[in-house]
């Protein structure tokens, strides 16, 4: 898995917060197909990572490529067209617009997208109640809408951040099958994620992130001999 | 039974047939409909300007002041326009608004820009500087009397209503700034234009992330608000004198009238642009003393009860 040129690399991170200085040098990488999640307890720089992958915390150095293609020195909105989708914590659906306007919003930045019979075809509920104002829907429905509307676009990554968050466990493992049906169409996907039970399940490596930087990567095949460390590091 | 009623409750009766004069709420109705027109007349300039506004600031968070000028520069692109190369009207009614926009864009493209990641204030400070600036420089060219605009051949005369005499061209107006209205409603509300300028009023840096440009929606919003104005600022043309100051007098009522919509409320700016010009016109047949406090008079009571505006949404 490892052996693969990487889709996504990043090396020696810093970012700031008006003068707060975050991340200290992070390095990680992503493989083409590969879902990596980042370990951490709050406040280690997580958010912050993919937010300055993305391009959203604007004040960064060091180096982001994607795909071949340099990020650090493209305005915002150019990210997204490289073939990056960001699922926001906080989700990000738009009251003023309705469910299905929430789904369509995003513009397509690739020919190998999902269409919307497809990603109905996945979301169901969302087919039920395309009409309704986007924030009307449950929790659990606006985390699936905030994710359905990346898929639409053809990204070819996928940045996730804390997807299962404040979800009842059969919504939580809902997700975990959405995302296992993304695997399965080749996404790759970087997870910020807190629910240790729920990542293990469906990354493929993880790495750990411990105030502002990467302390350690590895795949899941060494996740059982790994489990004190992680125990003393998460504490799961 | 009616008989028993007081007089003002009893509409249009008064002894039909006996009477000269048909009354409504104790009122003669030519009187009546008569300032309900006017009424509808300002509220059809109120409401475009109004909408303008709102959808400036919901996007751009500039309040912006330059409005007023905006307006009276389409009015006088207009004017200058017919009095240099002999354009006529229906094509001013097109080239007005969009030079205007153009200007627009520019001041947002060069300056406004800049100001988004200051204060609010230093947005309503520009403008209002950009605004004097424009004013005066109309004003050393033409001084303060007005400047007639002809009404357009097509649309001069009136038309007798039984009840009263309606000029064609203000009737004009009025459907005109319907469609407008309706219109600039419909591509917010119905097109994807309109989805991505609403996305973005929400969360303008989530809407970027998708990969929209945000910046370059921002400058066409302001050059679409700016384009608003001028519209309203040719068809009023007719109307009123072409003049430096149409605008400054006019603006302070719109903001009132913002205020009472809702800041940001696409329909809330137009429907009590149209409400609150009615209301104008109505008080000056009951209370003509009021006529010209009664929109602030309204604002302030809003601003009470109601701080989010009647259309605004987070009360």
């Amino acid at each position: 898995m490892t052996d693969r040129k990487p889709l996504l690399s990043v090396q020696d991170l810093n970012a700031w917060y008006d003068e707060s200085h975050i991340l200290h040098g992070v390095n990680l990488e992503v493989c083409e197909g590969e879902t990596v999640t980042i370990l951490g307890r709050n406040g280690m720089g997580k958010t912050t990572t993919l937010r300055s992958i993305m391009g959203i915390l604007r004040k960064r150095t060091g180096t982001i490529e994607f795909d071949g293609k340099d990020l650090m020195n493209r305005p915002l909105h150019h990210t997204a067209r490289a073939g990056i989708g960001f699922v926001p914590e906080e989700r990000g659906i738009f009251a003023t617009l309705s469910v299905e306007e929430n789904l369509t919003l995003p513009p397509v930045v690739s020919p190998n997208g999902m269409s919307v019979d497809e990603i109905y075809d996945l979301f169901p509920n969302l087919l039920e109640r395309r009409n309704s104002q986007g924030t009307k829907l449950s929790g659990g429905e606006q985390q699936m809408l905030a994710m359905a509307r990346m898929l639409r676009t053809g990204v070819k990554m996928l940045l996730l951040d804390e997807p299962t968050e404040g979800l009842a466990p059969v919504i939580v493992q809902r997700i975990g099958e959405v995302l296992q049906t993304l695997k399965q169409r080749g996404m790759t996907i970087l997870l910020v994620e807190q629910n240790f039970r729920f990542a293990s399940k469906i990354a493929d490596r993880f790495y750990i992130m411990d105030h502002g930087v990467v302390t350690e990567g590895f795949d899941v095949a060494e996740l059982p001999a790994r489990m004190d460390t992680l125990h003393e590091v998460l504490g799961v | 039974m009616w008989r028993n009623c007081p007089p003002e409750w009893t509409p249009c009766t008064k002894f039909w047939g006996y009477s000269a004069v048909t009354m409504i709420f104790g009122i003669p109705i030519q009187a009546f409909l008569g300032q309900l027109l006017i009424g509808l007349i300002n509220g059809s300039f109120y409401a475009m300007l109004s909408l303008g506004l709102a959808i400036i600031f919901g996007l751009l968070r500039v309040i912006n002041f330059a409005h007023g000028a905006q307006y009276m520069m389409g009015a006088f692109v207009g004017f200058l326009l017919l009095s240099w190369i002999g354009v006529n009207y229906w094509l001013a009614l097109l080239l007005a608004p969009v030079i205007v926009g153009i200007t627009g864009i520019v001041i947002e493209r060069f300056a406004l820009r800049r100001l988004y990641n200051l204060d609010h204030l230093y947005g309503l400070l520009f403008t209002f500087g950009l605004a004097l600036v424009i004013e005066g420089g109309f004003r050393y060219f033409y001084g303060t009397s007005g400047q007639p605009y002809a009404t357009p051949a097509l649309l001069s005369g009136g038309v007798n209503l039984g009840f009263m005499y309606l000029p064609i061209y203000r009737g004009w107006v009025v459907v005109a700034s319907l469609i407008v209205c309706i219109g600039t409603w419909l591509l917010i509300e119905k097109t994807k234009l309109g989805a991505y300028l609403r996305a973005a009023t929400e969360n303008p840096t989530l809407v970027q992330s998708f990969g929209v440009n945000v910046p370059f929606l921002l400058t066409l919003t302001y050059g679409l608000g700016a384009g608003l104005a001028a519209l309203a600022g040719i068809m009023a043309a007719p109307i009123y004198q072409v003049s430096p100051l149409m605008g400054s007098n006019l603006i302070i009522v719109v903001f009132a009238i913002v205020v009472v919509g809702g800041m940001g409320s696409i329909m809330g700016a137009i429907v009590t642009g149209y409400m609150l010009g009615i209301l104008e016109g109505l008080t000056k047949v009951f209370y003509p003393e009021a006529s010209n406090i009664v929109i602030f008079v309204i604002m302030a009571i809003v601003l009470l009860v109601r701080p989010a505006g009647l259309f605004g949404r987070d009360a």
